[in-house]
């Protein structure tokens, strides 16, 4: 090979007194780093291919292993970071677009940790969880304004359909094919476990996954893939997916060395065949083309089915948010800029969208201003970490919230941010047989729903400090937040008090 | 009674059980220990992968175990199930390789007598160190 | 209660104690043998004239095994005739049985040898008493003479050899264990012994003993110090023909193991065997297969129908440290693989879409595998034929099978 411009991004480092030479990390890793060399008896590694997926890492039965940043660097410069040349450098070698995986990793403010939450203090006393009944239970879909009732007490009003949750997490759309089927058994039958939901993704659904259905949403995106109408009729709810906050503005490809079999039938295209997803829908280019699809789906499943629109969040979501709220859908979905893809494109995931936090407190507000805020309940993503930032999107007016990246990380994912490889070596984002094994989704739901039943009480925990009993009362109620170190129009934005006021 | 079994579909061919049972028999504290200054403990699974199948053999612990009946000397013996090998007793000829259906009896070049899962009842009182080890719960110990 | 009583203290009456008593905790049991020790393993004689199993390893079984099984043991005596449902000892006592084992063994075969009376020194090798009595007479450099390259010679020479004694190995056939191995297998091992300098004197016999040497037939003369025969066994048959017993090569049994005498069953190296890799009666004069017998033998004596079924001939056997296991027929198209630098020899089988027999030498790791395919018949058809090639492997099974053998599960 001709002169390398860049250095590997990782070291791995190998501690000779513990390694044994059980060659676990050969066996491991897709990316061909390690190698035992018969000849030397030793094992040998090429950083060069190293993703840092710890794998190895976590594989090794003696701890030998470390991956560690490469602490060759380039001369110091804060303009032209080494990550910013050795991108140059790399398209000068290719030629091509960057891409990347998962979610933008830029150092952009994370506003849910700018936000502190309330706690109760003499009055309006705390409640402990522990001994009091709590509410995590949300409903999502359009609520009536006023209910009326019949004489014999039963409820007159008209209700249109809802997802029940058990408590305000669902996971975010994820296709099959870019996820593995190990991860989608995991996702769907946690989800059942828990009384809530996953997300098809636009990839259809496995017909082995039918028999979940009501715990599932299935997804109608721009390529149609796997749409027919046994897959509608079996989801719990259809979500449009108008947009998605890794890459807002531009459409899918799935490699169709992806596209296996199982793939392919459950897409309905042929083997081996690029799953083009194209930017826009080519049906919608008006909030009236948008209501049209959702009458044709909720026309499809006899006015059954929620329908949710999914968008990514950007500069004008609030007026997006409202013309949605107009079309006829239940439930919007917003995902901010860090939300996690399988592949975009590095400049769109990194430069593209707006954080999810002031996405959320501008929609709630103006569909508040609008008077419409009932006619649609708001879900949103983008990566939700901890149980605190959904306690806070639910202050902040969420009514639910996605995760995909975390629930990722419950399957073992270590956002190594290389998806597009194909070579995921915790089996979740690859077709590859011997990787997708991996992930033995016996392990793999019981981790989601461990995750999903520590968040329950952590949520229960936040919300009996602050002396409220039930999500519906959490929602919205941006008095138990406040904000610390942000200016004047992030406070105005999030509609939220500095801290101290 | 409880038996350990190995699931195809889980089975990753990391061979880290064949580690864990040798390390586990080796009668060394740990890992590491077992394997320093070029110790090769001998483990009683033994991992068999073949293309995108793979899984790990060790005794079946048969109800009729042919190995115990073929015993020359009367070292292998079955107790309450477990079928466990008096490394004293046995002369290492081999009788019950010849005879065991599974092929799990091991046997190596750097130990005259043979060597044989007894589902770890005498290094740990019955957790067998594979089922522990085995990162994809490919390994269970269960009743069937 | 019942009376059961077994002529014999090897594997075959073992396995017929372990018969009974799965079946019967409360019945008498009565052990008859001419020996005077517990329970040993004959095959460990060999191993323990080297020194490599002491006293208190020989045994077969551990020593409260009698006391535990609740067997009442009568040593050093021998059981002359079975008659009027008694078994009439030497001493001219009467042991009553409601069912018999006689699990007699076989004994030394010494062919008539000119001037053999004249040999001071001249043993066979199938008892521990014989094994004590070699032992007493050799010391490092002793000239040992060896008649017959079989199994139970070569394990003695073998035994000598570590005892560091002058060993001559002369046999009437051109080639060694040949009972086992086909004539390159035997090659190998020859050469193998003959390197750890043991010599082999093949295609000759002795013409004439005289004291401390043996003319050969080919005219060689051997000096030795002593003498040891080893040219075949004979079952010890007489007490069933005796008694009107049907008894051919061996004790005819059927697949009960009971003699054609009501109530009087016959198990182990006296017996005649169906070998189903081969499809013919034979004595198979081995360990497995008698204490397999007796165990059969046991339950039906006790009233628990059970079957002998499957036997093959097989043998696990090492000489100086190179390993062998052979099992089946050698009948049949062959596969051969060998490495003769690593003394690696493997031979596989065939015949009517079956593995009917093999011979591994040097890397018989997993043969079992092998086994399993002749004794359960296993079609060809239902395995990976390069696989099995191979080596031994699960692998070569398909998934259902595998399930079967490996997840408990049934299809």
């Amino acid at each position: 090979m001709a002169l390398n411009y860049f250095q590997p991004l990782f070291d791995v480092i190998r501690d000779k007194d513990r390694c044994i030479k059980c060659q676990a990390c050969a066996r491991q890793c897709a990316n061909e780093v390690h190698r035992y060399d018969g000849d030397l008896d030793m094992m040998i590694s090429d950083s060069q291919q190293c993703v840092d997926c710890q794998r190895c890492v976590c594989i090794c039965p003696t701890g030998a292993l470390k991956i560690v940043d490469n602490p060759n660097k380039f001369r110091n410069n804060s303009n032209w970071s080494q990550q910013i040349m050795t991108e140059v450098y790399k398209q000068a070698e290719t030629g091509g677009v960057l891409l990347s995986a998962m979610g933008n990793p830029k150092e952009y403010p994370v506003y849910w940790d700018k936000i502190l939450l309330n706690a109760s203090q003499v009055t309006n006393p705390p409640i402990d969880p522990l001994r009091e009944p709590m509410e995590t239970k949300v409903f999502l879909g359009k609520k009536p304004k006023n209910v009326s009732f019949n004489e014999d007490g039963s409820v007159k009003t008209e209700t249109t359909p809802t997802l029940e949750l058990s408590t305000p997490i669902m996971f975010s759309a994820m296709s099959y094919g870019s996820i593995s089927r190990n991860a989608h058994e995991s996702l769907a039958r946690a989800a059942t476990e828990l009384g809530i939901f996953y997300n098809t993704g636009e990839g259809g659904l496995h017909k082995d996954f039918y028999q979940y259905g009501s715990n599932t949403i299935v997804q109608v995106a721009s390529g149609r893939f796997g749409v027919f109408k046994d897959y509608l009729e079996t989801g719990a709810a259809i979500e449009i997916k108008m947009g998605q906050g890794a890459k807002p503005g531009i459409g899918g490809h799935l490699p169709g060395a992806k596209i296996l079999e199982d793939v392919s039938r459950t897409r309905m295209i042929p083997m081996g065949t690029d799953a083009i997803s194209p930017a826009p829908h080519h049906d919608i280019y008006s909030i009236e083309d948008l209501r049209q699809l959702v009458l044709s789906l909720k026309e499809a499943t006899e006015y059954k089915k929620p329908v949710i629109v999914k968008i990514a969040a950007v500069h004008n979501v609030a007026a997006i948010a409202s013309g949605i709220a107009r079309s006829g859908a239940d439930i919007i979905a917003i995902d901010g800029y860090r939300g996690g893809t399988g592949a975009a494109p590095t400049r769109i995931r990194d430069n593209v969208g707006i954080p999810i936090e002031l996405a959320l407190a501008s929609v709630d507000q103006r569909l508040r201003d609008e008077g419409i805020r009932n006619e649609v309940s708001v879900v949103v993503a983008g990566s939700i970490r901890s149980s605190s930032d959904v306690v806070k999107a639910i202050a902040l007016g969420a009514d639910a919230c996605y995760i995909g990246t975390a629930a990722l990380l419950a399957l073992g994912c270590h956002l190594c941010r290389s998806c597009q490889t194909g070579k995921c070596n915790w089996g979740i984002a690859t077709q590859r047989p011997d990787l997708v094994k991996r992930l033995n989704p016996n392990i793999g739901y019981q981790r989601l729903v461990n995750l999903v039943h520590a968040w329950d009480h952590e949520i229960k925990e936040m919300m009996g400090g602050m002396g409220i009993n039930s999500v519906e009362a959490l929602r919205g109620n941006r008095l138990m937040l406040r904000g610390i170190g942000l200016n004047e129009k992030e406070l105005e934005i999030l509609g939220i008090q500095h801290a101290g006021q | 009674m409880k038996r350990v079994y190995v699931n195809e579909d889980w089975c990753l061919a990391c061979h880290l059980c064949e580690y864990y049972c040798a390390a586990a028999n080796s009668g060394a504290e740990n890992m590491i220990k077992a394997f320093a200054n070029g110790n090769k403990p001998i483990p009683r699974i033994k991992v068999e992968e073949g293309s995108g199948i793979n899984f790990a053999v060790q005794c079946r612990h048969c109800e009729t175990p042919l190995c115990v009946k073929s015993c020359i000397t009367g070292a292998l013996s079955q107790k309450d199930g477990v079928i466990s090998c008096d490394e004293s007793r046995c002369v290492g000829c081999y009788t019950c390789v010849l005879a065991c259906p599974y092929g799990c009896i091991v046997t190596s070049e750097n130990s005259k007598v043979i060597q044989k899962c007894d589902l770890c009842m005498k290094n740990n009182n019955g957790e067998p160190a594979c089922v522990k080890g085995c990162p994809n719960k490919a390994i269970v110990l269960e009743e069937r | 209660m019942k009376n059961y009583v077994i002529i014999g203290n090897s594997a075959a009456a073992i396995g017929a104690v372990q018969g009974i008593r799965s079946v019967d905790k409360a019945g008498n049991i009565t052990i008859i043998t001419d020996e005077a020790y517990h329970t040993y393993s004959r095959p460990l004689i060999s191993y323990w004239l080297e020194g490599k199993v002491a006293d208190d390893k020989i045994y077969y079984r551990e020593l409260d095994f009698y006391e535990k099984n609740n067997v009442k043991t009568i040593f050093s005596t021998r059981a002359k005739k079975i008659e009027n449902g008694c078994v009439v000892l030497d001493n001219g006592e009467k042991v009553q049985y409601d069912k018999l084992l006689v699990a007699t063994g076989s004994k030394p075969f010494v062919p008539p040898m000119k001037g053999l009376d004249e040999v001071e020194d001249r043993f066979t090798f199938m008892t521990w008493d014989s094994a004590k009595a070699i032992r007493e007479k050799v010391t490092a450099g002793t000239k040992v003479l060896i008649i017959g390259a079989g199994l139970i010679g070569l394990k003695c020479a073998e035994a000598l050899h570590h005892l560091n004694a002058d060993i001559t190995v002369v046999d009437l056939a051109d080639r060694i264990l040949p009972s086992i191995l086909d004539v390159r297998a035997g090659e190998i091992m020859q050469k193998h012994i003959e390197d750890k300098g043991t010599k082999f004197i093949l295609g000759t016999s002795v013409e004439q003993f005289s004291k401390n040497s043996a003319k050969l037939t080919n005219g060689d003369t051997v000096d030795f110090d002593i003498v040891v025969v080893a040219v075949g066994v004979r079952p010890n048959t007489e007490l069933v023909s005796d008694a009107g017993g049907k008894v051919e090569k061996g004790i005819i049994t059927d697949l009960h193991q009971q003699t054609t005498i009501e109530n009087v069953y016959a198990a182990g190296d006296c017996t005649v065997s169906h070998d189903c890799s081969s499809d013919t009666d034979r004595i198979l004069a081995l360990l497995p297969n008698a204490f397999m017998q007796g165990e059969v033998a046991g339950k039906n004596m006790a009233g628990e129908e059970t079957l002998y079924l499957n036997a093959i001939p097989m043998n696990a056997i090492g000489f100086y440290g190179l390993h062998i296991i052979t099992a089946g027929s050698y009948d049949g198209d062959e596969d051969i693989t060998e490495d003769a630098d690593k003394e690696i020899y493997k031979k596989l089988v065939f015949k009517d879409g079956l593995l009917k027999g093999f011979i591994l030498m040097g890397d018989v790791a997993r043969a079992g595998i092998y086994t399993s395919m002749i004794k359960e018949q296993i079609p060809l058809t239902e395995v990976d034929l390069d696989l099995l090639r191979e080596k031994p492997q699960m692998m070569m099974f398909g998934k259902a099978r595998r399930e079967e053998k490996l997840a408990g599960k049934k299809h």
